[in-house]
């Protein structure tokens, strides 16, 4: 055709880089744009999105640096001598990260060299339907023509608006993972996984380390109620999975302060942050004083710079997401959209690739298969993970009922806690299942060590229309903490005590 | 005739030793189960919630060098448990070393205290046996630590420590007697060599150690050792890991290679000698090639036998009921109901042929067992896709077929193998192998591509492997499985 490319991608992500490679295995003309527009605080980083510099990767990274934490305290326990007292220094983690990321940022530049995919490193927006300008740092203008453009621009962090200072004093994710000193006592706020994650890793290393939380943390994950030792079942509004969660990490270390929200943060002479917020439930105003302050409040996509209006393609005006269809197509021909920056799919790595690759292959390979989001497993990488796969409790009792689903569940306390004398408390799973014949598996819960490896597998056995009786007749392996997946027995409608005992 | 004579409050009765009167009416017990490991337990516990009068005998035959253990079998004792609790120590020890890179500063030299580890280990241990009597007695299974053997039809002998013998009869009986260590046969192996009976509870550190073996008892002790810092060589007859994978046997071995564990490769013991008295003392041990005339010498302080085990069917009557064992081997042929050709006397567990030998196939056969027996069940064990874990440094989890045994059933051209190396995210920062973790999954494809084998090698790989095992079950095809979305970032997503 009379454009340049075949494929332009907007955007140099999971969901854009995995698009461009697939397009170009089909010898397709691709180019791919990407840049990072810095944070308010300056942080700015290379190709490959989010997940790769400030998110899954370093998070990960940071995530088993506290873990290491735990370890070094368990193998005390194991027989190992070590001599007391044990520092982290952030600026040897950090640095460790850090050039771990560019590696996969250089990677990246390479592989797509290596596909011959063009790469711009240019701030994209729209002139017409099939021609998009780039804009350097410098301001030097680059134009680029495709027949075919995917927006993968994916999202920011959010800050509150509310606050004052919030800007020019608090950090968000796009910054933790690259400070070069360590962030001392840190206030990472709210309600979100991002908060939850990094305040989990700092409180590890050893980081004084409070989470302000205004009403429900993890929204949007699990929530149904606990069971009381007096065998009561009751269906509140209450967080299961997500207070369990926030359970353990109170008794690590990480404090909370519930129901409290923000109203400013104010630069003391000492160069501290001053945060005061209201106690919404005693109603009381309160201030501290804090090295670092981190707002996790949500990330919302950045189309404004992109130029939407021009070329008509419509967003969620709530949310300012893209709205795209089954196959990932916008409201204009040949403009479409993955990752982050859709409406109604969920925000993860994965799903974005995946897309991306069988956008690619619908476009340029003859293929018709579309992306299927159904049953799409995640791990929350807390110090105690939660994985899960398919539904939450609360929505197989909206969707089913409560008297059509049939919950079983276990605490149980993995080996390797025992020696180390850790409190397993809230190691805990749930399997949701439909309660007629078939007993067909509809969400899955864990919440452990190790809990995304564990939720792996049943994630494909869910995807294969595993039933209740599947996993029964499964045999486990032993000793393994997922191996009690297969012996989940007692139902929260019997009110039993669901502790494992013994093997 | 021999007239017994019994301390219950039960009735006398008469029994004749030699099986050819008729046997009484009415039995002490519903069921006997000889053996109180993972399968004779859960067996056990099964019948008593079916308000069967059920007995467990058990009884631990000391080692050679003397130790011996509580009630729970191998497993609990010998086995999965201590194994895998010594295999996290050394975890740990890899996981101090990580750290460094992740910001931990901490003394370089760091140590490890044999005793602090086993002193924790068997306390545990000595928990799980307390809270199984607990169990047995809260559900009103009787249970006595004493040696049981048949004697004559429904009745077997039971010899506790002391040396007292008490009859007992059941209208059915499990046997779940278990294996134990074999020894070489070469002179000094008893009186010297030590086995995993005797490692977990060892009052010293072993020191420089010899293992003898490719088993997976072999490579699994071999590796935490080292791992613990200790001199490790292990001497091999032929191959490693027998029956497994044979492309993922020797990952597993290069990569113990590679972290510091030694192998003799095509040799065997024929001697070991004492040259010095100790705990741990200095041992020579006088090897043989396999592949010719050569003999090598080496000193250690200890030398673990890890060639095998054997079933311990041969000393409990079983000539007196005429239970057919297969002579080679010890082990108890039965039918898919796990029934002997005796039709009131069941076997499960480790003693079984051809079948695994794992804990949870022991207590799944156990459960359904009792189920058939008193709740009118009728499911089956299904020993079809049992998952296992080999705990070794770098973890291996497999399902299904090894890729020689699919070519040998469907043919090579009929079978797919896709594979693929991997890095774990955590190995990164530290800088650790980025080319040893390693999945594949073997795919049927006259059957829609079904996934017939799985195998990964890397951390956590039971983890890993266990809900592959249930998608599996579930009739798992390449297909399904590229439409399932990663978790990221683990490895499982691989």
């Amino acid at each position: 055709g009379k454009n340049e490319y075949d494929l332009l991608v907007i955007g140099g992500g999971s969901g854009g880089l995995a698009c461009a490679k697939e397009a170009a295995q089909f010898g397709r003309k691709v180019a791919v744009m990407d840049y990072v527009e810095p944070s308010p605080q300056g942080t700015t980083w290379g190709l490959g999105g989010t997940c790769v510099n400030v998110g899954c990767i370093p998070k990960k990274l940071m995530h088993q640096a506290a873990l290491l934490g735990s370890a070094i305290k368990d193998a005390q326990h194991y027989g190992w001598n070590i001599s007391q007292p044990v520092h982290h220094t952030w600026s040897v983690m950090a640095q460790g990260v850090q050039n771990y990321v560019k590696s996969l940022n250089w990677g990246h530049r390479v592989q797509l060299q290596e596909k011959k995919v063009k790469y711009f490193n240019v701030k994209g927006s729209f002139s017409d339907p099939h021609t998009v300008r780039g804009l350097t740092k410098a301001g030097k203008e680059t134009v680029v023509t495709a027949d075919n453009i995917v927006i993968a621009t994916g999202g920011r962090p959010k800050h509150p608006m509310d606050v004052a200072g919030a800007l020019e004093y608090g950090i968000t994710s796009d910054d933790l993972f690259w400070l070069k000193e360590s962030p001392g006592k840190t206030l990472p706020s709210f309600i979100l996984y991002v908060s939850l994650e990094c305040a989990g890793f700092l409180t590890g290393i050893g980081l004084d380390t409070t989470v302000m939380v205004r009403s429900v943390p993890l929204r949007g994950f699990d929530q149904a109620s606990h069971i009381s030792k007096k065998n009561q079942i009751c269906f509140t509004t209450q967080q299961q999975m997500a207070s369990l969660v926030t359970d353990h990490m109170e008794s690590y270390g990480t404090k909370f302060l519930k129901r409290c929200f923000p109203t400013k943060v104010e630069k003391l002479k000492s160069n501290r942050l001053q945060v005061t917020w209201k106690n919404a439930d005693l109603d009381t105003e309160e201030t501290d004083s804090f090295d670092t302050v981190m707002w996790a409040v949500g990330r919302a996509p950045d189309t404004k710079t992109l130029n939407l209006e021009t070329v008509g393609v419509k967003t969620n005006s709530e949310t300012g997401k893209i709205i795209v269809d089954a196959s990932e197509a916008t409201s204009v021909p040949h403009i479409y959209a993955v990752g982050d920056i859709t409406e109604g799919r969920p925000e993860l790595t994965p799903t974005a690739i995946a897309a991306g690759k069988l956008l690619a292959q619908r476009l340029f390979g003859q293929s018709s298969e579309l992306m299927d989001y159904d049953n799409v497993p995640t791990t929350v990488f807390t110090p105690l993970e939660y994985g899960c796969v398919g539904l939450s409790e609360e929505a197989a009792v909206q969707r089913h009922g409560s008297d059509n689903i049939e919950v079983y569940h276990a605490y149980y306390k993995p080996l390797e806690f025992t020696v180390a004398e850790r409190d397993a408390t809230q190691c805990y799973m749930k399997m949701v299942c439909l309660r007629e014949r078939e007993q067909r598996i509809l969400g899955l819960h864990f919440i452990g060590p190790n809990a995304g490896e564990v939720i792996q597998g049943f994630a494909l056995g869910i995807k294969c229309g595993a039933t209740y009786p599947q996993m029964m007749k499964t045999v486990g392996i032993h000793p393994t903490c997922a191996e009690e997946v297969t012996k989940l027995h007692i139902t929260k409608r019997s009110g039993l005590d669901a502790t494992v005992t013994g093997c | 005739s021999v007239q017994a004579h019994k301390e219950e409050d039960n009735p006398q009765k008469t029994m004749e030793v030699n099986g050819l009167t008729p046997v009484p009416n009415s039995y002490d017990y519903d069921l006997i189960v000889i053996g109180g490991g993972s399968g004779g337990l859960a067996a056990a516990k099964e019948a008593a919630k079916y308000e069967k009068k059920v007995m467990v005998v058990d009884f631990v035959t000391p080692t050679p060098q003397g130790s011996s253990w509580g009630l729970g079998g191998t497993c609990v004792n010998v086995g999965c448990i201590p194994k895998k609790l010594m295999h996290q120590a050394a975890l740990l020890g890899q996981a101090l070393q990580d750290s460094r890179k992740f910001g931990w500063q901490f003394t370089e030299e760091v140590k490890h205290n044999w005793m602090i580890m086993t002193e924790s280990v068997q306390n545990y241990i000595g928990s799980l046996n307390w809270g199984y009597r607990v169990a047995l007695r809260d559900k009103k299974v009787t249970y006595e630590n004493a040696y049981g053997e048949f004697v004559g039809p429904h009745t077997i002998k039971a010899t506790n420590k002391k040396g007292i013998e008490k009859l007992y009869t059941a209208e059915r009986f499990i046997i779940a007697t278990g294996e134990r260590p074999r020894y070489l046969g070469i002179p000094g192996d008893r009186e010297y060599c030590i086995s995993s009976d005797d490692l977990f509870s060892l009052p010293y550190c072993p020191g420089k150690t010899l293992v003898v073996g490719a088993s997976y008892v072999a490579l699994e002790c071999a590796g935490f050792l080292a791992g613990l810092g200790l001199d490790v060589t292990v001497m091999v007859r032929s191959i490693l890991l027998r029956g497994f994978d044979q492309d993922m046997a020797n990952r597993i071995g290069e990569y113990m290679k590679e972290h510091g564990v030694n192998f003799i490769r095509e040799f065997v013991p024929i001697k070991v000698e004492q040259i010095e008295e100790g705990a741990p003392g200095i041992l020579k041990v006088t090897a043989k090639s396999t592949a010719g005339d050569q003999i090598i010498e080496g000193e250690y302080n200890t030398v673990l036998l890890a060639i095998g085990r054997d079933p311990c069917t041969r000393k409990i009557g079983l000539d007196k009921v005429g239970v057919n064992i297969n002579e080679k081997t010890g082990k108890i042929p039965v039918n898919d109901e796990e029934q002997t050709n005796v039709p009131y006397i069941y076997a499960i567990g480790d003693i079984l042929q051809d079948k695994l030998e794992l804990t949870p196939v022991a207590i799944q056969a156990g459960r359904l067992l009792v189920r058939r027996l008193y709740a009118g069940a009728t499911a089956k064990c299904d020993y079809v896709n049992v998952p296992t874990t080999v705990f070794t440094p770098l973890e291996y989890g497999a399902c299904g077929y090894s890729e020689e045994t699919a070519v040998e059933k469907f043919g090579e051209e009929n079978i797919e193998v896709y594979h693929s190396n991997f890095w774990p995210l955590e190995w990164t920062v530290p800088s650790r192998d980025n080319n040893k973790c390693y999945a594949k999954i073997i795919c049927n494809i006259q059957d829609n591509e079904r996934v017939i084998g799985f195998h990964v090698l890397g951390p956590n790989a039971g983890e890993v492997t266990q809900g592959f095992a249930a998608a599996m079950k579930c009739g798992l095809t390449k297909e399904q499985l590229d439409s399932t979305v990663g978790i990221h970032p683990v490895c499982a997503e691989v």
